[in-house]
């Protein structure tokens, strides 16, 4: 058998959510070294690299729960709001109530919790329009963030900075600067969480009962209902997990920026949407994998660093390659699921997704 | 009270039938947002004759606000409507596409000069050059979700991210400010017309949608396909031409209004203008009792929505909240509307009335 006959097959016997996948990582890869052969050194410092995921930490949790939220049907667009909300809460009960810090990642916390509850709640159970629930959550979080405090400020409580500042060394990936001393390179400790729960999720989705679930209930509803899946409980559960993480990705971003402001990740939603669709999670449902999701932020972030190396750093310019890449997904998206609808059916295609996923 | 409606059959069904009719939300709703006012402050409703800095007639106050800044909104919830009955989704990307209509007004009536003294064309040409452009991106949202069959919110993500970055790059990211008078007027006042311009054509807009619906089939193979695109292609219809055609025409609502929104500040702001006016686009179908996964439509109810929608956000203005702070109040009486008109809690709700008034009769027989 030849080598693409081979490949055709491996191809052929994938299911959607590892092919999206593989397609993701792939075109990842080829921009990365793309980036490393054209645009020069700046590509290979590690540093480049970790400062993406410095700078995405927080993106990626809400990816993730969007990723949840999407793999179910549903979408949640309320999580940017959530996450200006937490900033702004926890930055208000650290500086001027004097707080500490586990009780601002209790309220971080909470808020989502409680964001995910009450939306969950209200779509599962209720049977309400899951958009239009969430895009009310989004006005409500970021009304609700001018409401506590007008003015943007940045936080000076030092227990927060202390820990803002925190920047955890990796060995061996450092380089030497133009003055000739050896820089480390770091990560900070959002990313060690945001990297503990792609891998906690992944482990849920692949793994547990209530993760199979999910892709069932997105798959098909009716089937999995009539499988004996609790549909409303799945779905609740996901949104509520989504709340949750659009919480602690608050408190994430919180970390990164250190201030409060009613203007922070504003378009998140969008971009954690975006994320999720390039890294292969399909808004129909029922396909989708955190790794992708991973993948599909780290995709952005890289973009978004070659256009500002190029030069072309004008803002509009970020704006039209994400659309122009996103319309490049979403296109062999659609013709990559035609296609492989021509040759199996429909049905065996979404009950072998819901086996293997 | 309450018992003898019940007791009354007549009445009973009467206000049965009006609680099913569709249009009841947003009357409901507008009557309730009357009332409070009419309870808070009775001068809301107050409206005076003064006059312009011109010397012509106005009309002032809260209504004339209202029917003034919800025409655009009105005119986006027509196409809105459409597309969300046809296609079963919402085009997200209706602000940034006003964003990119009203630059290129501005880039036609201002030629290669950002600040001219004389209009370099006529502001037909402009308009009608923009509404040749809001349809060509309306064309691609319509392809994408037609034709290579993406969920319209995705689709239509695209263009709500490159949108203000291309309106932006198509005057060079420029300000320009247009002075000629008669722009003004239809974002304004025309002379002698105490009555906002906008409201005119909103009117207008609302009259050829009507005018469609009536002699036209637009409206019943918009709803087949949103019902059942597979039983309506084997009636010969051609749903993906359909989908295609909705967001076209919501590219020339947008056309329309992306103009009055320019004509209003005679210039634009990128990253401003029609900010959010998706989410209350997408409210105003919603609030109309509109299913927004498709399907049957009333448009009627969606205007009628849109001006629900203004009467809100010009109530909370009255009330003095902050503009940032407004979408928090909002999103309550969005929720609250939402939750009482889903079809769970209404079931619930009546079937709590039985029990009440069930409870009664039986103690009465007693």
């Amino acid at each position: 058998m030849s080598f693409s006959n081979k490949l055709r097959n491996r191809i052929g016997n994938m299911t959607d959510t590892n092919l999206l996948t593989s397609i993701t990582i792939v075109v990842f890869i080829i921009m990365y070294l793309g980036a490393i052969l054209f645009l020069g050194e700046g590509f290979l410092k590690p540093q480049t690299f970790f400062n993406m995921l410095n700078a995405n930490a927080a993106l990626i949790i809400l990816s993730c729960g969007m990723s949840l939220v999407m793999i179910t049907g549903g979408i949640d667009i309320s999580v940017g709001g959530v996450t200006a909300l937490c900033c702004m809460c926890s930055a208000v009960f650290l500086d001027h109530h004097g707080g500490n810090v586990i009780g601002a990642i209790l309220i971080s916390v909470g808020i989502g919790l409680a964001f995910g509850l009450i939306q969950g709640y209200l779509i599962s159970y209720l049977e309400i329009q899951p958009f239009i629930v969430t895009l009310a959550g989004m006005f409500f979080a970021r009304g609700m963030t001018t409401i506590v405090n007008t003015n943007p400020f940045n936080v000076v409580n030092e227990e927060f900075v202390a820990l803002k500042e925190t920047r955890i060394i990796i060995p061996f990936m450092g380089y030497v600067n133009k003055a000739g001393n050896y820089v480390n390179a770091y990560i900070e400790i959002g990313v060690v969480v945001a990297l503990l729960i792609v891998a906690a999720l992944f482990f849920v989705l692949k793994w547990t009962k209530t993760g199979r679930n999910f892709y069932a209930v997105g798959g098909n509803r009716q089937s999995a209902l009539m499988l004996g899946v609790n549909v409303k409980r799945t779905t609740f559960i996901s949104y509520v997990l989504c709340g949750l993480l659009a919480g602690i990705g608050g408190f994430v971003y919180f970390m990164h920026v250190g201030s409060g402001s009613a203007s922070h990740a504003s378009g998140a939603e969008m971009n954690a949407i975006a994320s999720s669709i390039i890294g292969g999670t399909m808004l129909t449902g029922g396909v989708g994998n955190i790794i992708g999701t991973l993948f599909g932020v780290m995709s952005l972030a890289l973009i978004q660093n070659i256009v500002s190396s190029v030069g072309l750093d004008q803002a509009w310019w970020t704006g039209i390659t994400i659309a122009a890449m996103l319309c490049l997904f979403l296109v062999i998206q659609s013709i990559v699921m035609s296609r492989k609808s021509g040759s199996v059916s429909a049905d065996a295609g979404t009950t072998a997704d819901a086996k293997k996923g | 009270m309450s018992d003898r409606y019940i007791k009354e059959k007549g009445a009973a069904g009467f206000f049965k039938s009006l609680f099913r009719h569709q249009i009841f939300i947003p009357i409901a709703a507008l009557l309730l947002l009357a009332i409070f006012n009419l309870i808070v402050d009775p001068s809301f409703f107050k409206i005076t004759l003064g006059y312009s800095s011109d010397g012509y007639p106005v009309l002032s106050g809260n209504l004339m606000t209202i029917i003034d800044y919800g025409s655009e909104l009105a005119i986006l919830a027509i196409g809105m409507t459409l597309v969300t009955a046809a296609s079963g989704g919402q085009d997200i990307s209706v602000g940034a596409a006003i964003a990119i209509s009203g630059s290129v007004v501005l880039r036609v009536l201002c030629g290669t000069d950002s600040r001219p003294e004389v209009l370099q064309a006529p502001i037909i040409v402009a308009f009608l050059i923009s509404c040749v452009v809001a349809m060509l991106f309306g064309a691609f949202n319509g392809t994408l979700v037609a034709y290579f069959k993406i969920q319209p919110m995705v689709a239509t993500l695209i263009l709500f991210t490159a949108g203000r970055s291309i309106a932006a790059w198509i005057n060079n990211n420029e300000l320009p400010i247009v002075s000629d008078k008669t722009f003004t007027y239809f974002g304004g006042f025309i002379p002698g017309v105490p009555i906002p311009t906008p409201f005119f054509i909103a009117l207008l807009c609302m009259a050829v949608i009507a005018l469609a619906l009536k002699f036209t089939n637009l409206g019943l193979y918009v709803q087949s396909v949103g019902i059942n695109e597979k039983s309506s292609r084997l009636n010969g219809l051609n749903p993906q031409m359909i989908k295609f055609m909705t967001y076209v025409i919501l590219g020339l609502c947008v056309a329309v209004a992306g103009f009055i929104k320019v004509s209003r500040l005679s210039s634009i702001n990128y990253s401003v203008i029609a900010k959010d006016i998706e989410m209350d686009a997408i409210l105003a179908v919603a609030l109309g009792g509109n299913a927004l996964s498709g399907g049957k439509f009333n448009m009627t109810a969606s205007i009628l929505g849109a001006y629900v929608i203004q009467f809100l956000t010009t109530t909370l203005y009255k009330m003095e909240v902050q503009s940032a702070a407004l979408s928090a109040y909002k999103a309550i009486v969005v929720i609250a509307l939402v939750v009482l008109s889903a079809p769970v809690v209404r079931e619930k709700l009546t079937d709590l009335w039985k029990k009440i008034t069930g409870g009664k009769a039986a103690k009465s027989q007693a």
